[in-house]
């Protein structure tokens, strides 16, 4: 009767034919993004190029000024924090990619195709944890030049990279929401820039917190940076002030980087694909 | 009750804040037929098309899409449909080629008959040697195409085209005028919004003036035409001449109402056309006294029927709506 019933793809209703639509779907869209790098590497910058200069002028400029408690050194300290700075810098750029694409015509596109809901989200989160593996691997490979070094087995570097990517991936949800709600790229830039560098900077990434006035200590201890940064450097062997430190997250800087990591990702992606569902109603 | 219309709309209402774009619209397009939404900027042509294509929530009332509901069953509706937009929904860093396949696979083609209906696609509109290039490298009328391209990759049954050649050259409108007359022939219901009264004229079998949110008028092209009026005679009074006066003697020619353009010392009279019209209103204004610095005579545009339709010109609903 009606050209609905007839149509061939009309019968993928089941929730296994649901799935394999939403992973292919999210395949296709993540090609879409990877050709996109492909075609225009410099915007790869932000996970290869600036980490190198960060690095760099951490170790060099400013390194020599910061004392570890505990002693140890900067340059091995400097690498476990400068990770989770790699990986968690995308997310400015994801905001950006979100709103940029939200702003063009291709959402709507999109929204008026038979495909998954999530897809597009998840595409992008997808591609920005391929960037940020780069990132990692840029920021492994710097370090090594300067002079850091691991003191442990294959088992622990891979499971500080591992929770490193964990953390920046869910950080990237983030960042997808922090697009979803802005209206523009500059706002999204902006205002990515503004979250993101306190919170770098705010954590045991590049100075230990023991240094900060009384009233800031915790705020650091807290910040899941500081986690990140303290269980990569307990992970590498590398020194890590903060196993002095009396604080939960501090003693225990795995456990709360997985805890960051879970809470962040069931909160910002919901969020966020429920903004992609509502947008423009 | 015979076929399922393509597409019924049925008292549908959106707001945005205090605005509402639409206000109760009501349209039956019946399969197969090429539909005109005519209508101002602000008019809610492009959100009626956005309620229809599953992107927009109606606040009130209903629209089925071959007896989908656009709501209730939003997902057998986006498998029915294509959609082009007002602007080109493309990925402007892929190319034309890698944009086809994309929608293609996203429209539940499979990789292979994403791959060749890109192809049969680029060639059918002329973008066969331009496929293999960046989007962003395209001119206006070929995004266009593309995108139009783009739309049908899914061999929809039903499509909306939202202004598809506003913004583009006489060259590229007119190329995209046979493109439609060619989607035409194969029997896709097409819905098409237009600022364009000869746009429509051109393409449309049947065609709804909108404005204000709802249909104010509703027929074939030249029933619209006709119910506009001929032609317009536009007039500048002297310095010092009654306007009141002006009006009286004007009112035997007028075929409707006549405005006083502005605050100035312009008048339009809607007029059925006639040979020397326009030394007949001179003689009768100067019969009356009235000086004439101007006189001018045009055809109807779709102000004028805006103007007949509504008593206001489309660009002050412009203003107030945008």
């Amino acid at each position: 009767m009606s050209a609905v019933t007839t149509f061939p793809a009309a019968g993928l209703t089941t929730a296994q034919g649901a799935a394999r639509q939403f992973l292919s779907d999210v395949w296709v869209l993540t090609k879409r993004s990877i050709a996109r790098i492909r075609r225009e590497p410099e915007t790869l910058s932000e996970v290869t190029i600036q980490p190198v200069m960060f690095v760099l002028m951490f170790a060099y400029v400013f390194g020599g000024a910061i004392g570890i408690p505990g002693g140890g050194s900067y340059h091995e300290y400097l690498i476990g924090g400068m990770l989770g700075m790699g990986l968690a810098q995308t997310a400015p750029g994801t905001a950006v990619a979100v709103v940029s694409d939200m702003s063009t015509g291709l959402i709507d596109r999109f929204r008026s195709l038979p495909m998954s809901r999530a897809a597009v989200l998840t595409a992008r989160t997808i591609a920005d944890l391929l960037t940020q593996v780069i990132g990692a691997a840029v920021v492994a490979g710097v370090g090594l030049a300067i002079g850091w070094r691991v003191h442990t087995g294959a088992g622990d570097v891979i499971e500080a990279f591992a929770l490193a990517l964990l953390f920046g991936y869910a950080f990237t949800w983030a960042g997808v929401c922090l697009g979803m709600v802005l209206r523009s790229p500059e706002a999204a830039q902006q205002t990515g820039f503004v979250i993101f560098l306190p919170m770098t900077f705010i954590s045991s990434a590049f100075v230990p917190t023991q240094g900060m006035p009384g009233w800031l200590q915790p705020v650091a201890e807290w910040n899941p940076m500081s986690s990140l940064a303290a269980a990569c450097r307990q992970l590498f062997g590398n020194p890590n002030p903060a196993a002095a430190v009396d604080a939960w997250p501090a003693q225990h800087p795995e456990l709360a980087v997985l805890c960051w990591s879970v809470l962040m990702l069931a909160v910002f992606a919901p969020v966020a694909v429920r903004l992609y569902r509502n947008k423009a109603r | 009750m015979g076929e399922t219309p393509a597409i019924e709309a049925d008292g549908l209402v959106k707001r945005f804040g205090k605005t509402k774009a639409l206000d109760g619209l009501d349209l039956t397009v019946p399969a197969g037929t090429v539909y005109g939404l005519l209508g101002p900027n602000g008019a809610g042509k492009t959100t009626a098309v956005r309620v229809l294509a599953t992107l927009l929530k109606p606040d009130a009332g209903r629209a089925r899409i071959l007896g989908a509901d656009v709501v209730a069953d939003a997902a057998a509706v986006r498998r029915t449909i294509g959609l082009t937009g007002q602007y080109a929904a493309l990925d402007e860093y892929l190319t034309g080629r890698s944009n086809l396949v994309m929608i293609g696979q996203l429209s539940r083609l499979g990789a292979k008959a994403a791959r060749q209906r890109a192809d049969e696609l680029l060639d059918r509109f002329g973008l066969a040697e331009a496929a293999t290039r960046a989007v962003k490298t395209y001119s206006g009328g070929m995004r266009r195409r593309l995108d139009l391209a783009a739309s049908l990759i899914g061999h929809p049954a039903v499509l909306f085209l939202d202004e598809p050649t506003t913004g583009l050259d006489p060259g590229a409108r007119a190329l995209m005028w046979d493109i439609v007359r060619e989607l035409t022939a194969e029997g896709t219901t097409l819905l098409l919004t237009t600022q364009y009264l000869d746009e429509a004229d051109q393409l449309a079998g049947r065609v709804a003036v909108i404005d204000g949110g709802k249909v104010i008028a509703e027929g074939t092209p030249a029933e619209l035409k006709s119910s506009v009026g001929g032609q317009r005679i536009l007039l500048t009074l002297a310095d010092g001449a009654d306007k009141s006066a002006a009006a009286m003697a004007l009112e035997r020619f007028a075929s409707g109402s006549i405005v006083p353009n502005g605050a100035g010392r312009l008048i339009e009279v809607p007029v059925a056309a006639a040979d020397g019209l326009a030394t007949e209103v001179l003689r009768a204004l100067d019969a009356a006294g009235v000086g004439v610095s101007d006189i001018a005579v045009r055809g109807a545009s779709l102000d004028d029927v805006f103007l007949t339709l509504t008593g206001h010109m489309a660009e002050e609903k412009e203003k107030v709506a945008v």
